[in-house]
């Protein structure tokens, strides 16, 4: 088990190599000179040139590029060009609050998603399961836009239900007023997607000779689908569900960007919308370094949850 | 009656496969009539004159019936009843006497120095233009904050959207299918390095690299927004491709073109992807329907399209706050094209992997 996390650590290196010279070409080459950007408009060659000593960007792409590795191993972004704030603590306060709307996002939506799923393979190829896939199709096609501005209206502004926009200092006020409504939204969107998925996933399992075997038995129906069925189709369900915690990290920033939430997601549509290099610069190499390890903590769970798969 | 008759080959069979599909070939029709419309938008049949200011500010649609309060307003102009208890009462009336009688004042005595070049291109406007068109007080699906008619505005808005979905689907795909086709056709060393490209890419969440790109290239425009789309959407087709590349590498039919002497670009492109052109169409259909929905966001989020350029995602961020103001048409009108066409083409989508792949059901 250790040899295996050891080896899979080690098969990392080449991967997260390559997203490091990925992003230092996206914005050491590609991205023109940020001197012209800092600088303003109102700028004279030294203080060009001053910003561009500050920055290392007057040194060949080598020493750049070591730089930027320094940077990364030390957790040491400098300060955003946009606030002067300290990258590692934009990092640290804002993953807080992503947090507090996404892991109860999560655990709603997966639990969701696998009731609703075994319900309507319970009743699979019924007049219900067509009306539920039609309608899930439709769920999907509606932009989250339209969801997040209609419900932020309607509940939020019109109805007063809950507040429109905002954050608190308490994780309780935070948790159960301010991220409420992102939740429900953040279901209603996702709910869809996952439903369809998850019924897939399930509905592999329900034709396999061991459910027969079950049923055989005389095990009740709810036994067989909860028991046999789920415990069979947890391993697709865990490789969807872990592989989007990253990605729902930074997909959460409409819901972050309407409600006022001060998580990662609007962070980086912040940074974009200002320019701000070294905090999308930190925000894509920690996400992708997240991901591998997403990855990784995925393979080991699969041994939890089957005794059958073997780690090499 | 022939000799002999040709069995029918993979396209004919999933079209008559298709056919039957009821739901499928309607989607078809609907996501053709889209296209339809795409192209008479583009050539100016339709909706050419979707800037021209027709209606009042914020029509609302004629079923709704002219905005009371707009009427009301206009009503309102004369001056308000005198108040009895205005301390300035006697001010105003004296003001508003003067200026009945006097010209309007002389601009505190500074000399308008653009006055003679505003009168002559107000004089060249109003010749190119002929009088000014009566606004009309409501429009079939309302009008926008600057009189713009929301029907013709969502078509044009719909034409930047499915442009942008459709040919950043083909680049994509294109990539995703050549670096498939070159990883698994060669293997060894060439798939080792596309494999190594493909897991960096997958590595960062696509939001996330549609972000970053978008923060890097600092212009906005149709093309920059087109190739953000795909120059990171290539991960998908290429995972198929190459899978598919590595089984067909190995058969007779290659092996024979192989023994007449034709050449790797040959094999890969003359004789492999047509066995495979399946994959890359129902690849191309999912990755357009992502796309639009991704355009939308971005444009939402003004990283999209420039100014001047109207999408469902420029129309979704103008709606957003005239919502607060009640005026709800060009959500609904946008948000409901753009749905309406999105299933369609899921649907479709699913029935085309269905028809083209009989084996996955």
């Amino acid at each position: 088990m250790f040899a295996y996390i050891l080896r899979r650590l080690w098969q990392m290196l080449p991967t997260m190599a390559g997203v490091v010279l990925l992003v230092f070409l996206l914005f050491n080459w590609v991205g023109g000179d940020p001197a012209y950007i800092l600088a303003g408009k109102m700028s004279n060659p030294e203080a060009i040139a001053n910003i561009r000593k500050q920055l290392g960007i007057d040194q060949p792409y080598p020493v750049q590029l070591w730089i930027f590795v320094k940077q990364i191993v030390s957790f040491d972004f400098g300060t955003a060009w946009s606030t002067g704030e300290p990258v590692s603590h934009i990092l640290a306060t804002r993953l807080g609050p992503s947090l507090t709307v996404l892991v109860p996002l999560t655990i709603l939506e997966t639990a969701f998603g696998i009731a609703l799923a075994l319900a309507v393979a319970f009743v699979r190829g019924s007049l219900t399961d067509r009306a539920v896939m039609v309608v899930c199709t439709i769920g999907m096609s509606i932009s989250i836009l339209v969801y997040i501005i209609v419900f932020q209206y309607e509940l939020a502004y019109k109805l007063g239900l809950f507040p429109v926009q905002g954050w608190g200092e308490h994780f309780a006020e935070n948790l159960l007023r301010y991220s409420t409504l992102p939740i429900l939204i953040g279901l209603a969107v996702s709910i869809a997607p996952t439903l369809r998925l998850f019924r897939s996933f399930v509905l592999d399992e329900v034709n396999q000779d061991y459910v027969r075997t079950a049923r055989a038995k005389g095990l009740s129906e709810g036994r067989v689908m909860w028991v046999h069925v789920l415990r069979n189709a947890a391993i697709p369900i865990i490789t969807y569900v872990m592989s989007n915690l990253p990605a729902l990290l930074i997909g959460a920033f409409l819901l972050e960007r309407f409600f006022g939430i001060p998580g990662i997601g609007r962070e980086v549509i912040l940074a974009v919308e200002r320019s701000d290099f070294p905090v999308i610069k930190a925000i894509t190499v920690y996400v992708a370094a997240a991901t591998m390890v997403f990855n990784l903590l995925t393979d080991l769970l699969y041994q939890a949850v089957d005794p059958r798969v073997q780690l090499k | 009656m022939p000799a002999h008759s040709t069995s029918p080959g993979l396209w004919t069979l999933a079209w008559r496969r298709l056919r039957q599909d009821r739901l499928a070939m309607l989607a078809l029709t609907v996501v053709g009539l889209f296209l339809a419309l795409l192209v008479l938008s583009a050539t100016g049949m339709v909706a050419a004159h979707w800037e021209d200011e027709v209606g009042v500010n914020y029509a609302p649609p004629s079923f709704v019936g002219p905005d009371p309060a707009a009427v009301r307003t206009r009503a309102a102009e004369q001056p308000a009843p005198p108040n009895a208890f205005d301390p300035l009462a006697d001010d105003i009336r004296a003001i508003r006497a003067q200026q009945g009688r006097e010209a309007p004042p002389d601009m505190y005595g500074i000399e308008d120095p653009l006055a003679a070049d505003l009168a002559a291109l107000r004089g060249a406007a109003a010749a190119q233009h002929g009088p000014d068109v009566e606004r009309r007080p409501t429009l079939p699906f309302g009008a926008d904050k600057w009189g713009h008619d929301v029907v013709k505005k969502t078509i044009k808005g719909g034409e930047t959207s499915i442009v942008v979905g459709l040919v950043a689907a083909l680049v994509a795909v294109g990539l995703g299918t050549l670096f498939g086709a070159l990883a698994g056709y060669f293997g060894g060393l060439v798939d080792d390095f596309f494999t190594w490209f493909y897991s960096v890419f997958t590595s960062i969440p696509s939001i996330l690299m549609i972000l970053t790109v978008a923060a890097v290239l600092q212009q906005k425009g149709v093309l920059t927004i087109v190739l953000i789309l795909g120059l990171t959407g290539w991960t998908g087709p290429y995972r198929l491709i190459r899978a598919e590349y590595m089984k067909h590498k190995a058969r007779e039919y290659v092996l024979a073109a192989d023994a007449i002497g034709a050449s790797h670009w040959r094999k890969m492109f003359g004789h492999i992807f047509p066995n495979v052109s399946h994959i890359a169409l129902v690849q191309m259909s999912i990755l357009v329907v992502g796309f639009i929905k991704a355009e939308v966001i971005l444009s939402f989020l003004g990283f999209g399209v420039p100014v001047g350029v109207v999408s469902w995602g420029s129309m979704l961020n103008e709606a957003q706050n005239e919502l607060i103001l009640g005026k709800w048409w060009q959500l609904t009108a946008a948000a409901s094209a753009m749905a309406l066409l999105v299933t369609a083409f899921s649907l479709f989508t699913d029935a085309l992997r269905d028809a083209l792949d009989p084996k996955i059901k």
